[in-house]
């Protein structure tokens, strides 16, 4: 999405929602209502509500297996639910455009395609004619300004570099919103910091609505605008904490009072909803 | 370094080893000598036969019927495997009678086809096309079921419809392993190939032959035929791995 087209959508707001006391007053982007999800015996969520603002990064955190990922690919329509309503400014999944970028970028690329024709690939599924995907992706990569060769193949590439075509596969189609489960997780210590930088900057750019499953504290503090810290089975909001620390936030940020204090306050909640069990 | 450089010479010391041991064994006359033919004798046959000889002739048939069997088994097994895969219920209900015949020796089933087909070509291709389906079809209806979980998900998750899924995505992660199935299918044609030239009233190909030489006991012709059928095997295996290496570039990566 360039920044004309951002400035024409209804919220251009959404990327000043670092500051103090703004995200409140925002119109929902995503309203869940009464969401229920069970796996065998085990219940997973019970007639959970939760709003997502529209143009935040929104970071879901909490305690092993309490359902942080089936959160997300729940709303992403990824698996069904049991009962309940999610809603996008009071439209279905299917009338949206979204993206979703999986942990497991090896499996989640096509080796069969280039790297250039993975990321063309979901405005193919819209029918989009070849000469039009082709500028749309070129205009894409030159706006990111992305340096790698995408005439590779994934499987010639790293694993920083595969999941950036990953994230660009999912941006192309100028998504509404986008989903990403650990998407960093399978990196190393030095690309995760790279790619974290990378995420933040595409989200200034584009101020779409981003909803990210993190299993690290710091990462999930630091990119974003509110952490949402999930309570053990069935999954309550513990907190939905907001991170007032400017963007762009670079490694001074994570010595900052702020937020320091922000992440010993999201590792309390966490700490307690653990002992609860 | 240099002797980094001469490791693609290895697979030759096994070879040399081997001719090594049979000169060895003929020159000391450890072995009689009508049962083992000299290296020279046997190389002499082969070369004989093959060049514009009648092994030559044979090691074509054979060929030809192999590949036919091959062939007609992959045009029938692909399209089927990916049907069957596609759905793992329709899978499951077949498993059983797929798993029965693939474990029957497609030997017993001669006198089935000769009865159907006559004692031509007809019988020899189909009795190896048929041995070769159930195993092309079971390794393509495994590689379209083992898809990876996320790759379909993703595809799902940008809005491809289940045909696009199914043609888009699950046929081409089933290639790796449809390669494995005419890897094995194609080896299996040739065994049934040349059993069948052996003994179904044939009057050329490799089995043919063997067969013909052992009735005659001219030994260096029959080692020079077995020695055909063996690069007969090996060359179609290399074959389609290169085939492989070349269409499916990302398998195993």
């Amino acid at each position: 999405m360039t920044v004309a087209q951002h400035a024409l959508r209804p919220d251009p707001s959404g990327v000043l929602s670092a500051a103090p006391g703004v995200g409140y007053t925002k119109r929902p982007h995503v309203t869940i209502r009464g969401l229920s999800k069970r796996f065998d015996s085990a219940v997973i969520y019970d007639k959970f509500d939760l709003d997502i603002p529209r143009g935040e990064l929104i970071s879901v955190f909490g305690p092993n297996g309490c359902g942080k990922s089936t959160l997300i690919n729940m709303i992403a329509g990824l698996i069904p639910v049991d009962a309940g309503e999610i809603l996008f400014d009071g439209m279905r999944l299917d009338e949206i455009k979204f993206g979703y970028v999986f942990q497991n970028y090896r499996e989640a690329l096509f080796p069969w395609m280039r790297a250039f024709d993975n990321i063309a690939y979901p405005l193919k599924m819209m029918n989009v004619p070849a000469a039009e995907r082709k500028a749309r992706t070129e205009k894409l990569v030159a706006h990111l300004g992305v340096k790698i060769d995408l005439n590779l193949y994934p499987y010639k590439m790293s694993g920083g570099q595969q999941q950036l075509v990953s994230i660009m596969r999912a941006l192309v189609v100028e998504p509404e919103i986008l989903f990403l489960d650990e998407p960093f997780s399978a990196l190393d210590y030095e690309m995760t910091l790279f790619m974290r930088e990378q995420l933040q900057k595409l989200f200034i750019e584009s101020g779409t609505t981003m909803v990210l499953v993190s299993h690290d504290l710091e990462e999930a503090v630091y990119l974003a605008d509110r952490v949402l810290l999930l309570s053990r089975h069935p999954a309550r909001v513990a907190d939905f904490t907001v991170v007032r620390s400017p963007r762009p936030r670079t490694d001074t940020t994570l010595s900052d009072a702020d937020f320091v204090q922000t992440k010993a306050h999201c590792l309390e909640v966490f700490q307690r909803e653990v002992r609860r069990a | 370094m240099i002797a980094r450089r001469l490791d693609v010479f290895l697979p030759l010391i096994g070879v040399a080893g081997l001719v090594a041991i049979w000169s060895g064994a003929t020159a000391l006359k450890l072995v009689d000598p009508v049962l083992l033919p000299s290296p020279a004798s046997t190389f002499d046959a082969f070369w004989k036969g093959m060049d514009g000889g009648r092994l030559g002739f044979d090691f074509a048939k054979t060929v030809y019927r192999t590949m036919m069997a091959t062939v007609i088994a992959a045009i029938i097994a692909i399209p089927l495997g990916i049907v069957l895969g596609a759905s793992e219920r329709v899978y499951r209900s077949l498993e059983f009678v797929i798993d029965f015949f693939r474990s029957t020796p497609a030997s017993a089933m001669f006198p089935l086809f000769l009865v159907l087909f006559g004692v031509g070509d007809e019988t020899k291709i189909s009795v190896a096309a048929f041995g070769a389906i159930l195993v092309i079809l079971f390794n393509v209806a495994y590689g379209v079921m083992n898809a990876r979980k996320t790759r379909l998900l993703a595809a799902k998750v940008m809005g491809a419809s289940r045909l696009r899924v199914l043609f888009d995505v699950m046929l081409l992660e089933s290639l790796p392993q449809t390669f494995v199935g005419l890897r094995n299918g194609v080896s299996l044609a040739l065994v049934i190939i040349v059993v069948a030239e052996m003994f179904i009233g044939s009057q050329d190909g490799l089995g043919h032959s063997v067969f013909e030489a052992q009735q005659l006991f001219d030994m260096p012709r029959m080692y020079a035929a077995i020695f055909a059928a063996g690069a007969l095997g090996y060359g179609l295996n290399l074959l389609f791995l290169l085939i492989e290496r070349r269409f499916v570039h990302w398998s195993g990566k």
